[in-house]
């Protein structure tokens, strides 16, 4: 006989989980009072889900911080809900915090799935700047807080589809990117946006690494339609916590009709472009991966079909397979970014 | 007394990482503690995949180091240390079949076109088959000198491991030139003592 024992979860993080439960119950209600009895019927067998203790099933002891900026837990813990429909929510079960948090790739921190959680538990953000240059009127290096205060964080609930065919459906708190950029007052000459991750070999062993294929920092890039687009986030934190190390602290970037890689972590730079900026994935192997990195069923990985994807968690008698869907089921939005484009060729 | 230890403690310990993942696998089919993360059938097929490629290599090492430091004793743990990477291909390929493919043989099609270092893999384990099954010793004495040219095939089954392991590497080096190394002075070493009388002298056994 097997005794299920809960992991203990530090006290800092019972506050967060308390007013996430009561959040999702009043979410949850309002949404069944709202659509009524056919809706809740709808609703129920994801909502059943997205409430409780199961969220937190394998989370980590403690969010992997050196320290967590008051002013900025603050911000996450006073985020605007999602709205209840259309593309900025959805009613997919969320993946666990334990499993958003511990499954990652960033390969700065390791190249196993849970090596990020591993190695980044005394990650420092604190201070942290970010250098905005190029095509623009007001570059300059900019505190965390310069970047951060004017915005009011809400909750998006997006599918992330990794191109490694394994997907998960996360509540990020974030803010629109096109918000941010207007701020910077990108000219005419502004065609794309190109970011940068931290580079500190004291800090991300994986740079040390001589094994490593990526040539460091990581770099990313967006048209500039599609970064304005009000999909694309800058996030902030997830499941109403400021973003712990592993999943791209302070400041990362979400698009979430991409593959996951195009979401860049741990932003240290943004740059506004007029030519099409390198982008890491690329770089290493562009037969595989490519600037756009639209997700795609029909058009395969050199290696593996994209056709389908695994949900996390999976468990031994679910694979958890599912169609993946155009632009990750976002294609309303955003197919008509690329009207005329052959998909085909500009992977 | 030590002597006869060794043999059953070198049994033991190419059994723990089997016998972690069989329980773990047992706790995830009655609901206990999840011990394999949130995608298990991938877990599982990286571990019981990374153990058959050492186990392969540990014994491709045994001849090498049996003549560069005489100790013809290695060889009493050859056979089972061969047996083992067979068992952990055999439980490789076991994950595959029923976590990840889950028995839909609709999709094996698919998958080994659109993934061909399975049909490496695949080629791998049929090789080293009749490997395993002619292990024991009536065998070996019934086959005689063909036995010794049958079982070079390990050969064959270790390049194509590697070949398998650099398929699908993506963000790491660090297996493809590691285990690729390991092969590559194995299979090298064999070559140079057969044709270097240099490499000749360093031999306990000529």
């Amino acid at each position: 006989m097997i005794i299920k024992t809960r992991k203990e979860i530090p006290s800092s993080e019972i506050t967060p989980e308390a007013v996430y439960k009561d959040r999702r119950k009043f979410l949850k209600t309002s949404a069944n009072v709202a659509l009524g009895a056919a809706g809740a019927s709808l609703i129920a067998p994801a909502a059943s889900a997205q409430t409780g203790d199961a969220l937190f099933a394998r989370a980590p002891a403690g969010i992997n911080l050196a320290s967590k900026p008051d002013w900025l837990v603050e911000k996450a813990a006073n985020r605007t809900d999602a709205p209840a429909t259309g593309p900025y929510n959805t009613d997919e079960e969320l993946t666990p915090f334990g499993d958003v948090t511990t499954y990652n790739n960033f390969y700065e921190f390791g190249t196993g799935k849970s090596d990020p959680a591993n190695n980044a538990r005394d990650f420092n953000i604190e201070p942290w700047t970010v250098a905005v240059d190029g095509e623009c009127g007001k570059p300059g290096n900019y505190t965390l807080e310069d970047i951060l205060k004017p915005h009011t964080f809400e909750e998006r609930i997006y599918r992330l589809r990794c191109v490694e065919a394994w997907s998960m459906v996360i509540p990020w708190v974030g803010f629109s990117l096109g918000d941010l950029l207007k701020r910077f007052d990108p000219n005419g000459n502004a065609n794309y946006v190109a970011f940068e991750t931290l580079r500190d070999r004291e800090q991300m062993p994986g740079q040390r690494s001589s094994f490593a294929t990526i040539d460091w920092p990581y770099q990313e890039g967006l048209r500039m339609d599609e970064a304005m687009h009000p999909l694309t986030i800058m996030a902030t934190g997830l499941y109403d916590d400021i973003l712990p190390a592993q999943n791209g602290a302070p400041l990362r970037l979400i698009v979430p009709w991409k593959y996951g890689f195009k979401s860049i972590k741990s932003i240290v730079r943004i740059s506004f472009t007029r030519t099409m900026p390198n982008n890491t994935w690329n770089d290493l192997q562009p037969s595989e991966y490519g600037f756009y990195a639209n997700v795609n069923p029909q058009v395969s990985h050199p290696r593996w079909s994209q056709a389908s994807e695994r949900r996390l968690p999976t468990s031994l008698f679910m694979p958890n397979r599912i169609d993946t869907q155009m632009f990750n089921g976002y294609a309303d939005e955003v197919a008509s970014l690329y009207t005329g484009m052959d998909l085909r060729r500009n992977y | 007394m030590l002597k006869n230890l060794i043999k059953p403690v070198i049994f033991i310990l190419c059994l723990l990482p089997a016998a972690y993942l069989i329980y773990a696998v047992y706790l995830a089919f009655n609901g206990g503690e999840n011990l394999l993360g949130p995608d298990p059938a991938q877990y599982l097929s990286l571990e019981t995949g990374e153990w058959a490629i050492r186990l392969l290599i540990a014994s491709l090492a045994i001849s090498p180091l049996r003549y560069l430091f005489n100790l013809p004793s290695l060889f009493r743990f050859r056979r089972m240390i061969g047996l083992y990477a067979y068992f952990y291909v055999c439980l490789h390929l076991l994950v595959f079949l029923w976590f990840l493919l889950g028995w839909q043989w609709g999709n094996i099609g698919i998958e080994i076109a659109e993934r061909p270092f399975i049909t490496i893999g695949f080629v791998a384990f049929l090789l080293l088959t009749p490997l395993a099954a002619t292990s024991f010793n009536a065998a070996q004495r019934k086959l005689g000198r063909n036995w010794k040219k049958l079982h070079r095939l390990t050969y064959a089954v270790s390049i194509l491991a590697v070949l398998h392991v650099i398929w699908i590497v993506r963000s790491s080096y660090f297996d493809a030139v590691l285990y690729g190394g390991l092969v590559l002075v194995l299979l090298g070493y064999r070559l140079l003592r057969k044709y270097s009388p240099f490499v000749q002298q360093f031999s306990f056994i000529k």
